[in-house]
């Protein structure tokens, strides 16, 4: 799983039928400091996470397990809404 | 399948149900690989130099549940021993 930050939303209207309701969200990743990595990730959101949020991104198949997706065509799923990142170096 | 050093953890109030109770590790994959957040199956702590799967096969350590994870701790690391070294 990765720690991403969702930067915006992606809307389509046109697609999968068993995608319908689901909200597509564009997700940058980021390091455990917060800051940006590179590419970005559009995941299906299971935990109604906003704008500007820390999340948890669970990519590949497995992301079919995460609440509502199961059978679904998804490959990431955000999971998780980050309230606090420790590392043992801070 | 990876080894990997604890450097930390992550913590999520909301999340999906079936990571309720599940520890969130940050590990970094060895030598010196990208940051993932595992969730750990074996009571790993930090510091410790672990072995994770990535993949499907992470959710398999918590089977029968069907956990939404593409990677899992699934052991603590006693000796590393390689030829050459």
């Amino acid at each position: 799983m990765i720690l991403a930050r969702i930067i915006g939303t992606v809307v389509a209207t046109r697609k999968d039928p068993r995608l319908e309701g689901k909200k597509l969200l564009v997700c940058q990743p980021i390091n455990p400091k917060g800051e940006d990595e590179k590419g970005y990730v559009i995941a299906v959101d299971t935990v109604h996470a906003g704008f500007r949020e820390r999340v948890l991104v669970v990519a590949g198949s497995s992301a079919r397990m995460a609440s509502g997706c199961k059978d679904t065509p998804v490959d990431a799923a955000i999971v998780g809404i980050v309230d606090q990142i420790s590392r043992d170096s801070d | 399948m990876f080894l990997g050093k604890v450097i930390g953890n992550v913590v999520c109030s909301v999340k999906d149900e079936a990571l309720t109770g599940k520890k969130l590790m940050l590990v970094d994959r060895l030598p010196n690989g990208p940051t993932v957040v595992a969730i750990d199956a074996v009571g790993a702590g930090a510091g410790e130099t672990v072995y994770f799967c990535r993949g499907k096969e992470a959710s398999f350590a918590f089977l029968p549940d069907e956990i939404p994870t593409e990677a899992t701790i699934v052991a603590i690391v006693d000796t590393i021993y390689a030829e050459g070294e």
